[in-house]
């Protein structure tokens, strides 16, 4: 049977490097089943987070030959015969071994983010929202939390900025909040000065590496950019503001140009 | 050791395990301004309740009004083949429909009919339309609403840190000790009461859809605290996992496309289930593909599709077409949506299912038929409960969710898990304030029984040489695969016993490599003894029990048996350290609930159920 050669990176936060591995195939795997015989057989102390192996946990995010992706939704037949995988943690955070790194850092942006507030319900006790305008936040609670998005985000990852910048999957989170039909909250003085929504400069790499397809970048970060500027920068809507109604769920121009509809 | 220089957590409640029912115990605990803790083997919103596809059972009755909780109950109960515990079917099917609108409360979205209410979709076993849904990803809303709730409680979470075994003042709970998986160090939690919501243990076997942390580790820890099980004989075996290519055999296809009209298929493209139709299910079931098609569009008097029968029910039908030959290529069975729906109905109800079948498999099921077979998916049974406060036979442990045991009998209807886990999560929370408050002074810990839990955590690295735990745990589950699987016998279920004795020497034998820190051998070793703990628990309910019901079938007793339906088999660790196994007379139902069990349909509906 046909093998593969496997450069895994080994160590923890002192350091560490990549060692080699061969793996014996079979038809049908991803990069987490040759990690996992790897563990069984040759390097039972090999670290690596799994759960669901069907893409929907999002625990299982390294680098695979240089590309944020999830290693149990990664198919060791798309790469050429021959060529040797490399798999190593991500980049954007510490790690604490091997593939395993420690991403507590996007807990605390969570829990930084004012919860859900929900209105008064109808008369009859239930709440209403019609499917057309829950569309766009279900897209949002697609995220199943892998923080690929995170580990490719260029303010996380080259610039550092973990502390002016939640990165995309806060924004998403966000926008879920913002944008769902039965929150009360105002979080638009906290998107621009807390979570820095100003310093996202609108590359799309997240929503390229999204396992879930979510159109992280238009869909979410850019109408949360907007409302931002119709709040603190819009002339009009300045004078306008101490006249009129709440401004929550204002959907300004950006957002209209850049709707992309499931 | 001195534990004095273990790091030591105090809290009045500790809840282990953070999936769907730990989360909600953990809301609940926190709501009466208890000090609470969470521990998670994983990450916060990566345990199993994130895989739950096709929705949570309620009767909402927003998609057909007939429904109410005395259909859900009945169907619960006839599902469960009777033996469910009563009180907690009665308690589940009233109180699910709250629970599940007071997630909409705490942000959760599901899909909307077109008044703009919580949709519902109908599923095996249920008479209605009845499952609260957010496409085929319902697990991850109800697991995300909840943890984002969660965090802002005052719960202390703490993640990636497993449990080891609980320590007991007089028989009551004092508290447990666990460690940190990223360092391995060991920690004290000391607290007043312990809720387990630590799920089932799939993993015993080696076709399941369950991932590593489903070990047994609660069942084996209330087993060894003392604690009894229930109903362990009942597994389910979910009639749809993948089986191609074999890296994926066993991942989960959610009854959904089952539910949204998916048929199933042998090698002769025949609709084989209606050759499988049980008396009792007749007639409530379509015995013509005419029929099922009108069911499928709406039409009045159309009965269900066989399809949907409950599932066991249908793992049994595949399994037996599989073994008569008229299997597909891969050991399984077609399951054809394409024929059905299109393909843009396809990808917007079945949206993981499409991109599962795309990625893992290179098969577009909007075009071509799926091929399944049974996978290992859940556990009926599990530690035995109080039905209304979900507290153990020994004081101050609660258990619900997955590893509690009772509510679903000898077959779970699916979507009854997720309502389970938030019904009885609330519930084990509220047992845990009610005696907490009664408590009287409290628990001391001892410091013999923490420094013996730690002793079997460092024997398995101190030991000059040994075997690889993956190894033996890969033998367990080819053992249970092959002895006790959908279909046991009385010899094949002895041979288990056999096989397990060895085994456990094999576990008291394996050694794992380097130091604690993030190390899978270490911690696949520290599992092994959970993970057989369950299976002879399993093993020995199963040939304890002498007739085929629900999750439960005998080829040597291949009948349901009036008798046995009197009794539930309990197991419970001896005193001279062996297991026992016996045989307990079930408590007469209340008159009432016997009555709207057993009632017709057109008794029932309409009734505004009370």
């Amino acid at each position: 049977m046909a093998e593969r050669n496997f450069k895994i990176w080994r160590g923890d936060k002192k350091g560490g490097g990549f060692v080699d591995y061969k793996v014996e195939l079979e038809p049908g795997m991803v990069v987490l089943d040759a990690v996992h015989r790897i563990q069984a057989r040759q390097a039972t102390d090999l670290a690596v987070r799994w759960n669901c192996k069907a893409g929907k946990c999002g625990s299982c995010s390294v680098e695979i030959n240089g590309k944020p992706r999830l290693s149990c939704m990664t198919r060791l037949n798309q790469f050429p015969a021959g060529q040797t995988i490399t798999v190593q943690p991500l980049k954007t955070f510490p790690v604490i071994k091997d593939l395993v790194t420690d991403v507590s850092w996007n807990y605390a942006q969570n829990k930084k983010i004012a919860p859900f507030k929900p209105g008064q319900k109808g008369p009859d006790g239930n709440y209403r929202m019609m499917q057309r305008d829950i569309d766009r936040v279900q897209e949002f609670r697609k995220c199943i939390e892998c923080y690929l998005c995170q580990d490719v985000c260029h303010v996380l990852r080259d610039q550092a900025k973990k502390e002016k910048f939640v990165g995309p999957r806060f924004m998403t989170r966000l926008a879920s909040l913002e944008m769902h039909p039965l929150d009360t909250e105002d979080r638009v003085p906290k998107i621009k000065e807390e979570h820095g929504s100003g310093l996202c400069n609108i590359t799309k790499c997240c929503t390229d590496v999204c396992p879930e397809h979510i159109h992280i970048t238009d869909n979410g970060i850019i109408p949360l950019k907007e409302r931002v500027v119709d709040r603190y920068y819009d002339p009009i809507l300045r004078l306008w503001r101490p006249i009129g109604s709440s401004l929550k769920g204002t959907s300004g121009l950006w957002e209209k140009i850049f709707r992309k509809d499931k | 050791m001195d534990i004095s220089e273990i790091q030591t957590i105090e809290h009045d409640v500790l809840v282990v395990g953070a999936g769907g029912a730990g989360i909600r115990a953990a809301i609940e605990c926190a709501k009466q301004g208890l000090n609470t803790g969470m521990i998670s083997k994983s990450l916060l919103g990566k345990a199993h309740t994130v895989m739950a596809e096709g929705g949570v059972a309620a009767a909402l009755g927003n998609v057909d009004k007939r429904d109410n909780w005395k259909i859900h109950f009945r169907d619960t109960m006839r599902g469960g083949k009777f033996l469910n515990q009563w009180r907690m079917a009665e308690l589940h099917a009233r109180q699910a429909p709250d629970r599940v609108r007071e997630l909409e409360e705490w942000g959760a979205v599901f899909d909307r009919t077109k008044d703009g209410l919580i949709s519902q979709r109908n599923f095996g076993g249920h008479r209605y339309p009845r499952l609260a849904h957010v496409g085929d990803r319902t697990g991850l809303e109800m697991i995300r609403t909840l943890q984002d709730f969660c965090v802002h409680q005052g719960i202390a979470t703490h993640m990636e840190c497993t449990a080891l075994d609980l320590f007991l003042d007089n028989g009551r709970v004092a508290g447990l000790v666990a460690y940190w998986r990223e360092t391995g160090r060991f920690v004290i939690f000391k607290a007043k009461a312990v809720i387990f919501a630590t799920g089932g243990g799939g993993k015993a076997w080696r076709i399941t859809s369950n991932s590593w942390e489903y070990s047994g580790d609660g069942l084996a820890m209330a087993y060894r605290a003392g604690a009894e099980l229930i109903d362990l004989e009942f597994t389910q075996f979910h009639p749809t996992g993948m089986v191609w290519p074999p890296s994926v055999r066993g991942v989960l296809v959610t009854e959904g496309v089952r539910g949204d009209g998916g048929i199933l298929l042998n090698n002769k493209n025949e609709r084989f289930m209606f050759k499988y139709i049980p008396k009792k299910f007749a007639p409530e079931t379509a015995d013509t593909e005419e029929e099922a098609s009108r069911w499928l569009e709406g039409k009045e008097g159309a009965r269900r599709p066989p399809e949907l029968l409950t599932r066991d029910e249908v793992a049994r039908s595949i399994k037996k077409e599989v073994e008569d030959g008229r299997g597909s290529p891969h050991g399984g069975v077609f399951l054809d949506i394409a024929s059905k729906r299109s393909p843009e109905f396809i990808r917007k109800k079945l949206p993981s299912m499409y991109h599962q079948f795309k990625e893992l498999a290179e098969l577009d099921i909007t075009k071509e038929p799926m091929e399944v077979g049974p996978t290992m998916h859940y556990f009926m049974g599990g530690i035995r409960v109080n039905s209304d406060t979900q507290e153990t036979s020994v004081p101050g442990l609660f258990a619900c969710g997955e590893c509690a045991g009772g509510m679903h009998g000898a077959n779970r209807l699916g979507g009854n898990s997720l309502s389970d886990l938030l019904v009885f999560g609330k519930l084990a929370g509220e047992g845990a304030g009610k005696y907490i408050k009664k408590l009287q002074g409290t628990p001391k810990l001892d410091a013999g029984q923490v420094n013996a839990i730690i002793r079997r955590a460092t024997d398995i690295l101190n030991r000059e040489s040994g075997t690889n735990p993956f190894v033996v745990q890969e033998d367990l589950q080819d053992m249970m695969q092959k002895y006790v699987g959908i279909i046991r016998t009385a010899d094949e279920l002895k041979k288990g016993l056999e096989e397990l004795k060895r085994l456990y020497q094999d576990a008291g034998k394996v050694k794992a490599h380097a130091s604690p820190q993030y190390n899978p051998g270490w911690n696949a070793a520290i599992d092994l003894p959970n993970l057989l703990i369950t299976s002879e628990a399993v093993t020995r309910a199963a040939l304890t029990r002498e007739e085929s019901r629900g999750g439960h079938t005998r080829a040597d007793f291949y009948f349901e048996s009036d008798e046995w339906l009197k009794y539930n088999v309990v197991i419970r660790k001896a005193k001279d350290g062996n297991m026992e196994v016996e045989k307990v007379r079930r408590d007469d139902p209340p008159e009432e609930l016997k009555k709207i069990a057993y009632a017709s349909l057109e008794e029932l509906e309409g009734t505004k159920g009370g």
